[in-house]
């Protein structure tokens, strides 16, 4: 008796081959559906009860009588009843990317056809999906006449990008001139004395004009704050940290940036300064502020 | 009908890869094993069920004959198909009356290839198998038309792997499920590959009391088909499951155990249903076919464990059953008394 291992040199490859393929006929039912195949028609043939079966057999699966002469176009739309999602598809599959098997009722029929859906993930591809086939270019009579079948489009996306032409208001031209040379410029209302930052013209309070100009310090106090895990061309690094600064002095509260800090310290209470480009990189721009950093000092009890 | 039973089986250590045993060489210790157990050293009928598409030969079931000694000549039959519808045949060869002792076995070496491949060959030929849909793939589009929750898919796969632990023919398979394959099958939903053979002796009338204390009668026997294309079928039953074993009469008295030949988790669930088999009903000690899987061997080892509890007298009534085709599309029920 041989005992295991076995001698490599006694192991050898084989393989069991048709040349040329293994010739077939394919008798009236499925010659006739495979022939319209061929013409891009999906074909079902009627059993003596009125059930259509696709693909198309002999004999009703039911009762084993032969079915009838009769024909009927189907699809070539169809639903989805079951699925199998292959991860690592296999050289005899009809795709080489991952894809499912489907069983596939196609409009009209009684029975479903298996067949392989190109779907992207299997999340696409619930039970109930609406399917349509996709051609092969050239076609022969062969089941592989529909290369695969995809989901039909129940979306689409649309690009949207509209340019405009903005021009700074005078309020906003005055407060970004402060911004220029390192001061916030708020404002105070002389009836109901709220001071707000940025600079405005009137009070959105009580709807009264505004002209006192007030210069707030570049300290504050974040208010509240946001994580932000999506990046954003405006901001310096992922994960960012956007917060709501009370600027010591102002009645409302600023957006802006808060880093030099991880973003899982920032909290609300926390004393931030501004932090400034250098004077000569200024402009006319929000971006003189960095961002604002921790200061160090204690919190703030809101 | 006349009397027949098990009354005795043997089965390889089966192997996960190929030892270098010719099919002949595999076959031999079981047949000398149920020749031992049987004190009988010829039969009446033999009867056995491989699949030639294992080895890539024409005629190696012929070849496989050098393990019984063919001389002088012996009555003589063989299915292309597991060895529990060879037991079928030696049944119905019994009825006839004029011999009392029949061997069965069944063996397949499913290491030589890539059962995927080869398991696509099965099918039909116009529909099927030219898109290359191959035995995982269908097993999982059932299980996807079953729907059935991961937790119970789990549940059969851990049993049948511990139980297989436990049961020295069958492999040490690892208590984890594994990567998804074809999803929703894992690795351990998966009857793994494995090579190895089964032997069953069934004797008629007084003999098999004679040869054993406790004979496992078959009372009763039946197998039913459907329809092979997938989408034809209700893919969540097993109609010919369940018509097969009303007419075995499983449900006629309670069922101590039963083994069935489930290759996928899911099939199991489907079968336990289809047989009616109730709660209390040892489904698959030995570890079933997700514990090895000697394909052409799965089913007669199905029917030769249910009938080993009988001869050891630890059960009174068990059901064997067999399968074959893709997604449970042939199904044969065997009711064992003790
Ligand atoms: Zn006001």
């Amino acid at each position: 008796m041989p005992s295991d291992p076995v001698s490599k040199e006694l192991t050898a490859d084989h393989v069991l081959e048709f040349p040329g393929g293994y010739t077939r006929t394919t008798g009236p039912v499925i010659g006739r559906f495979l022939t319209e195949l061929r013409d891009g028609r999906l074909m079902g043939v009627r059993t003596t009860e009125g059930r259509t079966l696709v693909p198309p057999l002999e004999y009703d699966p039911a009762t084993g009588e032969p079915v009838t002469d009769e024909w009927v176009e189907v699809g070539p739309a169809g639903t989805v009843t079951a699925t199998a999602w292959v991860h690592e598809p296999r050289e005899s599959h009809p795709l080489d990317r991952p894809f499912a098997w489907a069983l596939i009722r196609l409009d009209g029929a009684d029975t479903a056809l298996v067949h392989a859906v190109d779907a992207g993930s299997p999340k696409a591809l619930p039970q109930g999906a609406r399917v349509r086939p996709v051609w092969r270019a050239e076609r022969s009579g062969h089941i592989t006449d529909i290369s695969h079948f995809v989901p039909e489009v129940t979306k689409i996306v649309s690009p949207v990008s509209t340019r405009y032409r903005l021009t700074a208001s005078p309020s906003l031209t005055r407060f970004l001139e402060g911004v220029r040379d390192g001061i916030f410029i708020g404002c105070r209302c002389a009836t109901c004395e709220k001071v707000y930052v940025p600079y405005r013209l009137s009070c959105p309070e009580c709807g009264n004009p505004i002209s006192e100009e007030v210069a707030l310090p570049d300290t504050g106090t974040v208010t509240t704050f946001a994580i932000n895990n999506l990046p954003d061309p405006r901001a310096p690094e992922v994960p960012f940290v956007s917060a709501y600064i009370l600027l010591d002095g102002a009645d409302i509260p600023l957006i802006a940036l808060v880093g030099g800090v991880p973003a899982h310290e920032v909290r609300q209470g926390m004393r931030v300064r501004a932090e400034w480009v250098p004077p000569e990189e200024r402009t006319l721009s929000m971006t003189n502020i960095r961002w604002f950093t921790p200061t160090g000092e204690p919190d703030v009890e809101l | 009908m006349r009397e027949v039973a098990v009354v005795a089986f043997a089965q390889t250590e089966h192997t996960a890869h190929d030892t270098g045993l010719s099919e002949p060489e595999l076959i031999a210790p079981v047949i000398r094993a149920v020749k031992e157990k049987s004190g009988l050293s010829t039969f009446g009928f033999t009867c056995s069920g491989s699949c030639d598409y294992l080895a890539g030969a024409p005629f190696s079931f012929v070849s496989a004959l050098d393990a019984l000694g063919a001389w002088p000549p012996i009555s003589e039959s063989h299915v292309e198909m597991d060895g529990a519808w060879a037991l079928y045949e030696a049944w119905v060869r019994l009825q006839h009356g004029d011999v009392d002792t029949a061997l069965v076995y069944g063996f397949g070496k499913s290491s030589l290839g890539d059962l995927r491949t080869i398991m696509t060959l099965q099918l039909d030929p116009y529909y099927l198998e030219p898109l290359g849909l191959d035995q995982l793939s269908f097993a999982a589009l059932q299980a996807g038309a079953l729907g059935a929750p991961r937790a119970a898919l789990d549940a059969v796969a851990r049993r049948s792997r511990e139980d297989g632990r436990a049961n020295p023919y069958a492999f040490d398979l690892p208590l984890e499920g594994g990567r998804s394959v074809v999803e929703p099958l894992k690795e351990w939903d998966i009857a793994p590959i494995t090579d190895g053979a089964a032997a069953v002796v069934l004797a008629a009338g007084d003999l098999a009391r004679e040869i054993t204390a406790n004979p496992a009668y078959i009372r009763g026997i039946a197998h039913r088909i459907e329809p092979h294309y997938l989408g034809m079928r209700d893919l969540t039953r097993s109609a010919s499951a369940a018509d097969a074993a009303r007419a075995a009469g499983v449900g006629k008295a309670p069922v101590d155990l039963a083994e069935l030949h489930a290759c996928f988790s899911h099939e199991e669930l489907i079968l336990r249903e289809a047989l009616e088999l109730p709660e209390d009903t040892v489904i698959n000690p030995s570890g079933g076919a997700l514990a090895a899987n000697p394909v052409m061997a799965t089913g007669l080892i199905r029917i030769g464990e249910a009938a080993q509890r009988i001869l050891d007298g630890a059960a009174r009534r068990t059901v064997g059953h067999a399968a074959s085709g893709p997604c449970l599309q042939h199904n044969l029920v065997t009711v064992l008394e003790a």
